[in-house]
This record gives structure tokens, sequence and C-alpha cells, in this order.
């Protein structure tokens, strides 16, 4: 599985889609190899602390494991940052499991790394996930839904960092595979022009140890790109430099299905296929339609669309995201299946209800506050409901590029006084910001799936969703509004404020609900089509 | 003998309109007049019309042997005075022929009888006078929306001088004895007690279309037969449904005019069956036994109870909230404020509080009613934004503070 943040630590999300998926899967006895982009050096600097206190045996072991591949002399010759990192989560270790490890687990039961990343008591992995889970993480600075100026200014930051540490770095063997990556029409023309300069160098390289494995040894390879080790210049490169890792990691490993995850992992899951001849699963979460409405960025776009085609199967989580793939990109209906996402359940959410709340009644918006999640019409229908009820707060907790844009509309509307924006909230403060809440709002413009209002249930707070989402396809206890339609949005923030028997019935009736959607059903639905497949 | 007791209920509610919050204090115009009228239009060209038109000719066809019965609530009668003034005179058409009964009710369909028995006589007394004036003949029969009868309704219809009620042959209320006798309710001096017979009804009304049962495709000569194998001990058996089986639940491919074209000549084939009316069977039999009824029962979902209707805390609060202003209603003026006192009964209709119902979440149909509403809590919103207002204008028209002394909705459901 080519998929995203393991653990997850973003609400909602590819990440959170993902593993969830990857533990309904056990459940239903699928092993699972999961592959990941992990910047090294990035995040903040108490996941660093954590990372760096635990890789040394975890490398050691990639070592052992990949003896006979590795090159000797290479760590003096190669300037490359280590771009293959692969940590291997046995049966064996879950005796004395490392910190690594442990963070899986702390997630998976909804604990996010504030709660204590080292407590062992919470770090117990689960052994049958062990048995049927491999993760390989690849160096790379790809994350869920980054944007080009979001890439550039991670690279920036995490360039410094790489600076800092200053490591040596170990090489990778990624030339081996470049010709059969590129072969693909994945990556497009624009792409690889980007990449150009990677490739001609990873090509030279080839050629100068075509036959002999000791040659391959003695190779120098130049860093390709002037800035920040191995990382690629823009995304695209990135994406392009990521399906090579992915193409070796195809060729070394054994699987019978190739299962991705939306658009960066399009170029890797090709080159993985054409590598491995494996049929490929290729899991839509959002398409570029959906984050960019008509003003598509054309280059993803064509990458989307090759994915799609050279897919055996995809997987879409709406009704909804399949009417738009057959509708933008022409794809065959008969290969197209719909699972729903699903969400995991917490333990321990009972201290939350305590928390004390402020007078006035909160309606929340919490996402990324960009075009695709509709955060103006939860401005526009704020204003609305001021009108008629002057005390009500509306949270906006986010960040993103409408940001800026959406503070000085809620200025204009005059809404200063009501509108609170939090920016961008992470672990704990997320649940603590849905407890606090009196109503979650999910206003999104296109939202193929949307799991945050699930979340919101599981913690008794009722949500009004709109109908241009694929999570109000399987939703009954929420109220439904066309994002589009403020007024309406309006009145059903004002009913739910106004009748407590409308609260209290979605409240209880959304917990309810919430609670039988498990990831056992989806992941089976993706079991039967891994059996199509590969019977 | 046997006889055959055919009622069907004909019913239209006034469907609400979108109103929103902002509506509110802005407008009053609350039900949705364009839907409502061309679903009964719809209802009538597919239903009322050919079916009236075919039970006259059996009517015509048996000489007087082939009897009927229909309950038609008040807002349908508005609807067919509004806009299918040729339902109305179909039905007068079967009202002339003597072998058709028209039942009384609660005119707005309500469930008035379980929450304010004030309410509910004004509704059967204005209701059975406008039948009378509409077909001629006071109805000497009761039947209380969705078949809902307990030991108090029993009473009060006894009461308001009916003769005969209706209800639903539940299990629960039956134990192990027969729909297919007359009761006296208990509590009760003479009122006469006739139950659905809920297996033969279901064969028509839900069943009859339905390609997975094993009796399917049903014939008249098959039901008839199945009639005729009842013991001679059973004097009637009641097949009581709504009258929109026909044509509109069970669409007319299915064959279900033909089935009802058929029916009588099969029945009557056996001489010891006949049709009568309710009020024909109540008469001519003395009760068996008294029946105890202490909960009420319905003729609604397997559990044949309230709670489709009052089942969640959005529908006992919307009750609530409606029937709070019964006695500032009753003080309004019949004439002047006549608009005012409609739109609250009108409110009153059964339906409303149906379309809130989330019963069938948890059995994963959402669609097993038609409803105007996207979902239940639509409707909540939509009814109580239009209660809000109704309140406003009725606290406006300058009535005396209410006196509250009717049962709320958790009274009721304390009770049972």
């Amino acid at each position: 599985m080519l998929g995203w943040e393991f653990p997850p630590h973003i609400s909602g999300g590819l990440g959170t889609a993902c593993f969830g998926l990857t533990r309904g899967l056990q459940h239903h006895g699928v092993e699972v190899l999961f592959v990941v982009p992990k910047a090294r050096g990035d995040e903040d600097a108490r996941f660093v602390q954590v990372l760096g206190a635990n890789q040394v045996p975890i490398e050691e072991r990639v070592r052992e494991k990949r003896r006979v591949q590795r090159p000797k002399t290479v760590e003096e010759t190669v300037e490359l940052r280590e771009p293959v990192y692969a940590t291997r989560v046995h049966e064996e270790r879950t005796s004395r499991p490392v910190t690594r490890t442990r963070r899986v687990v702390l997630e998976s039961t909804g604990e996010r790394p504030a709660a204590d990343p080292l407590d062992p008591q919470v770090g117990a992995l689960d052994p049958a996930l062990a048995r049927v889970l491999e993760i390989i993480e690849v160096d790379s600075l790809l994350s869920p839904y980054q944007t080009e100026t979001g890439y550039r200014e991670r690279l920036a930051r995490v360039g410094r960092v790489a600076r800092l540490a200053g490591e040596p770095r170990a090489p990778s063997l990624v030339y081996e595979v470049v010709e059969t990556v590129l072969e693909p029409a994945a990556v497009t023309r624009e792409a690889r022009e980007r990449v150009g300069e990677l490739r001609r160098t990873l090509v030279t390289s080839r050629t100068t140890l075509e036959d002999h494995e000791e040659e391959h040894e003695r190779v120098v390879v130049r860093p390709p790109l002037e800035f920040s080790g191995a990382y690629g210049p823009d995304l695209h490169a990135e994406v392009a430099r990521y399906a090579l890792v992915v193409a070796e990691i195809a060729r070394t490993q054994q699987f019978d299905v190739i299962h991705a995850h939306d658009w960066m992992t399009v170029p890797a899951a090709l080159a993985a296929k054409n590598v491995s001849k494996k049929p490929l699963v290729l899991h839509v979460h959002a398409c570029e339609y959906d984050r960019s409405g008509e003003q598509v960025n054309p280059v993803v776009r064509d990458i989307e669309q090759t994915g799609l085609d050279g897919a055996d199967r995809v997987v879409c989580v709406s009704h909804y995201t399949a009417g738009v793939l057959h509708k933008r990109y022409q794809v065959d209906e008969a290969k197209v299946r719909v699972v729903h996402n699903a969400v995991t359940h917490k333990e321990q959410v009972e201290k939350l209800h305590e928390e004390q709340r402020i007078d006035e009644p909160i309606v929340l918006f919490l996402g990324r506050i960009t075009y695709q999640k509709g955060p103006d019409y939860f401005l526009e229908a704020a204003a609305r409901v001021i009108e008629a009820l002057p005390r009500v707060k509306f949270v906006m907790s986010g960040s993103g590029d409408m940001l800026p844009a959406m503070v000085e509309r809620a200025a204009q509307l005059g809404l200063a006084r009501h509108v609170h924006f939090t920016g961008f909230l992470k672990g704990a403060e997320v649940e603590r910001m849905y407890a606090l809440a009196d109503i979650y709002v999910m206003p999104s413009v296109s939202e193929p799936f949307g799991i945050s209002p699930l979340e919101a249930m599981a913690l008794d707070v009722p949500v009004i969703v709109s109908k241009q989402s694929g999570v109000s396809e399987v939703l009954r206890n929420a109220l439904k509004v066309d994002f589009w339609d403020v007024q309406d949005l309006a009145n059903k923030i004002v009913a739910l404020l106004k009748y407590p028997a409308l609260h209290e019935q979605l409240s209880a009736e959304g917990w309810e609900e919430v609670r039988r959607i498990r990831w056992e059903t989806p992941a089976g639905k993706v079991r039967d089509v891994y059996r199509e497949l590969a019977p | 003998m046997t006889d055959v007791v055919f009622y069907f209920q004909v019913h239209q509610p006034f469907r609400l309109r979108r109103y929103t919050f902002f509506d509110i204090g802005a407008n009053h115009e609350y039900f949705d007049d364009a839907e409502n009228r061309r679903i009964v239009k719809r209802v009538a060209e597919k239903c009322y019309l050919p079916m009236n038109a075919q039970m006259l000719q059996l009517i015509e066809q048996h000489a007087g042997e082939f009897r009927i019965a229909y309950s038609i609530s008040g807002t349908a009668l508005d609807q067919f005075e509004s806009w299918s003034p040729e339902t109305l005179a179909s039905f007068q058409a079967l009202a002339a022929t003597g072998c058709v009964e028209f039942l009384a009710e609660t005119t707005s369909h309500s469930l008035s009888g379980m929450l304010d028995l004030d309410v509910f006589k004004e509704q059967v007394q204005s209701h059975a006078q406008r039948i009378e004036r509409l077909f001629g003949t006071r109805p000497c029969t009761f039947r209380n929306t969705e078949l809902v009868i307990d030991a108090r309704i029993a009473r009060a219809a006894e009461s308001l001088g009916f003769e005969a009620l209706l209800g639903e042959g539940a299990d629960h209320l039956l134990g192990w004895r027969s729909p297919h006798r007359v009761y006296k309710p208990e509590g009760c001096d003479a009122l006469r007690l006739l139950l659905r017979s809920y297996e033969f009804s279901d064969d028509i009304a839900f069943r009859f279309s339905n390609k997975t049962w094993d009796q399917w495709p049903l014939y008249a000569s098959t039901f008839a037969a199945w009639l005729h194998e009842l013991p001679e001990e059973d004097v009637f058996v009641g097949l009581f449904m709504d009258y929109e089986t026909f044509g509109e639940h069970q669409w007319k491919e299915t064959g279900i005019f033909e089935f009802m074209a058929h029916l009588p000549a099969a029945v009557l084939a056996e001489k010891r069956f006949r049709f009568r009316t309710p009020i024909e069977v109540a008469r001519a039999n003395a009760p068996v036994a008294g029946l105890a009824i202490p909960h009420p029962v319905s003729w609604a979902d397997a559990e044949r109870d309230l709670t489709a209707w009052l089942g969640n805390p959005m529908q006992r609060s919307a009750n609530e909230a409606l029937y709070s202003l019964a006695p500032s209603v009753r003080k309004l003026d019949p004439q002047s404020q006549l608009a005012l006192r409609r739109d609250w009964e009108r409110l009153t209709t059964s339906d409303h509080l149906y379309y809130m119902c989330t019963k069938w979440f948890s059995d994963g149909d959402v669609h097993k009613y038609f409803s105007p509403y996207a979902s239940p809590h639509d409707a909540f919103i939509a009814f109580m934004n239009v209660v809000d207002d109704l309140t406003r204008r009725i606290a406006a028209a300058d009535v005396a503070p209410k006196t509250a002394e009717q049962r709320t909705t958790a009274d009721v459901l304390q009770k049972r």
C-alpha cells in the first residue's frame, strides 16, 4: 500500500483513512506492506527527538536485511541523503517494542504524541497488527494535500534542519530502476523536465555500472540538485523521485496487489506496477476538481488521468466522487468501486465532557481553510445567524490559503466580535475543540468523503454537512445543506440552537450511528476488490 | 354467516413548505399548496377516480350484495373541494347507492385523542357533521387516526354517541382470542369493537405486489378460497386498509384493480359469505367478551404502538409545542379568526409527526415511508418554525393566557 501519514496526526484526511483501512484489513487477515513518505528532520522538535533516539537500531536492522545489495564504500562517496529508510515491524519485535513502534499504537488508540510518546503502557504493539503489517518509510517531503508553495516552504525549512544535523546519509539504489520507472506516462512532460537533471545524473550513473555489482558500489553520484540534499527542487520532481524509490521497493518486495492513495502516489504506483506486473488499485480520496474547482492544475489533472486509466480498479470514497470521476475523467464505470470511509474509535473521551463551556454557544468550522472546504459559506451563514441570535460564537480552526481572506471577510461582515480564528489545531487540541463546540459545520464545496463530521459526532457534537460530500451519503443523524444555500445553513444552525430536542436527537443518535461505522466494513470491501484482481 | 368487512382509509395531509427561521414573523403561508394540489390530483387520477368508478360498478353488478366503508379525513375533503371536486362527487355517488358506510374520525386526522380530549371531541363532532352534510347520513361508527385505540378513546367514542369502534387486531391485544368476533371495550356499556384482521388485510395492502412472496401472484380466487376456509363461528373478517393501496401503493400494473374487480364474485360464490359494513356487523352481533385496552394500540409497524409518532425527542417536543396552544386556540373566534384556527388544526395532522420518525434508521430503510422532507430533522425544523410563527400570531390575537389542563405528551408516554 502506498499510503500517507502512518500513524496519522492530522484530523480527518488521508492519513486517518489509510490508517483505519489498514487496521480494518488486518481484521480481514490481509497482510499489508505500507510504504509511506516521511521527511527526516521535519516536524516539530519533539517529533525529531523521538525519532532520533530510536533510529539507530532500526537502521542497523535494515542494513542487515539488505547487506547484499548495499554498496560498502558509499558512505564516503555519496552525498545523497538517505532516500530509503525502512522500518520493519515484525512479530518478534513485539516483546520489546521500540519507540517507533509505539507511536503507531499510540495514535491508533487516538492518543496523540502530546500524551507521552514514551509511555510503555500505551506503547505495546498490537500483536495482531504486527503480524500483518510492515511499514517502509521513504524519506520524502511529500505530505497529504501538499501544494507547490507548501512544498517549497517545507523544503526550505527542512533544508536548514538537515544541514544543522549534518549527518552522513546512506545512499540509495534508485538508479537501478530509473528507466523502468520513467517509461510510464505517469510523470508528465512538465514533471519530467523538472526532474530531467536528476534523471540524467542517475541514468549516467547507471550506464557506468551496467554489468557488475562490484562496479555499482564504486559509483559516485553527484548531488543532482543544487539545494537541500536529495529532495526534489519542486513538488513534481519530488513526486517523481518518490516514484523511483517506490519502484525499487516494488522490485525487491513480495506482494500481490498495489494499492495507492491519491495523485501524489500515482507515478509511484504506476512505476511499481510496471516493475512488478502486479494489479493496481487506485484509491481516490480527492481529485483535482475537488481541491480546485474549475481552476485545476493541468499537470496534477494529467497525472490523475494517467493513474485512473492505468489502474485495474478505482476505489472511490463516495458515489459523489464516482460521479466526478466519470464526468471529469471518463473513468470506465465497470472498474469503479465505491467504498465509504469509516472512523477510528477512541477510548476514554469521557473526560472531555467536563470542559467548562463558555457562555455563548459555539459553532465550529474545523478543516483546511481552502476553496474546497467552503469557509466563505460558513461566514455568510454566520452573518445571518448573528442577525437573529447575537450571542453565538463562530470558531474557525485550521489554516490554508484562504485564511487571510476569511479574516478580512469576517471583519467586512461586521463579525469581528463573533468569529474567532484559532489557527491550525493538532492532536488533543482538535478533540478539545470538538468537545467545546455545540455544532460542527462542514460546508464543503466538494468533499469526496469528509471524515471529520464522524469525529465530531463521536464526541456528541451535532453536525451540519454539505450535500456535496460523500459522508452525507452515509449519515442519517446529520443535517444536510447545499453548500451554496447559506440561508438554509443559517436556518439549521438557528434551529439547532433554538430547539433542544433537535440537538438532543442528533447528539444522542449521532453518537450511536458513528459507533456502528467501523473500518472493518470498508476494509472488507477493499479485500473483495483485491480478490477480484488476485484471486 | 361470515361477513367480509371492507373499510378504506382516505387521507391527504396539508404538507408544509420549507418554512425557515427567516420566515417567522414575515410570512404566514405555512402550507405547500402547489405540492398538495399536485399530489391530490395525481392520487385522484391514479386511485380515487378509477377505484370509485370500479366500486360503483361492482355495487351495481352485485345488486347490493357488495358493500364497503370509507373514512375520509377532513383535510382530504378540504383538498377535494379545492382541487378535485370530481373526486368528492364520485364519493357522493357511492353514498347514494346505500351500500357504502362513511365513518367518523378526527377531522384533521390527528392524535388529539391521546393528548387533549376537548380538542378530540371538537374535531370528531365537526367531522361527523360534515360527513352527514356531504353524504347524507350521520356516522355511527368511529375510527381513530391510525386506528389508535385505548380504553379512554373507547369511552370518549361512546360518550359521543357512536355504536361501533374500529381497531387493530394486534396479537398483544387479543392474545389467544380471534379477531373475527365482535368485542366490547372494557369500561364501555354498549360500544362494539371490530378489529382488523391484519393477515388478510396485509395480503392485499402490502404483500400483493411482492414478487418474493411465495403466494405471488395473488388471484382473487385464491384469496377468496382462504376466506372460505375460515371456521363458521367467525362472524366477520375486517379488511381495513389505506384506499391509496389501489393504484398508488400498489400500481395499476400489479393487477390490483383486476384483483378487486373479481374478488366480490369469488367471495360470494360460497353462500356462507356476504359483504357487510361495520355498523351492520356491530348491530347484528352481540359482543362475545369484554376486551381490556390499557395501552394505545395502532395499526402501524410491527410494534402496533405510537412510537412512529411520539417515539423520539423531536416528535415529543413538537407535539408539546403545538398542543400547548390548544387552550388559546379554543378561545379564538370561530368566524373572524377562522384562518388561525384552521392553521392550527391542520398542524395537528399526525403525518407531520410521522415525517419526524427516525425508527427506520436502525433498520437501514430510510425510504420506508414517503415524506416530503429529505430527513426527519428537516421535518422537525420546518414544523417548529411554523409553530413558532403561529404562537406569535395567536399571542398577537390577544387571547387570554392559557390555562393548560390538557395532558402533555410526557403524560401519555408515562402512562404507557
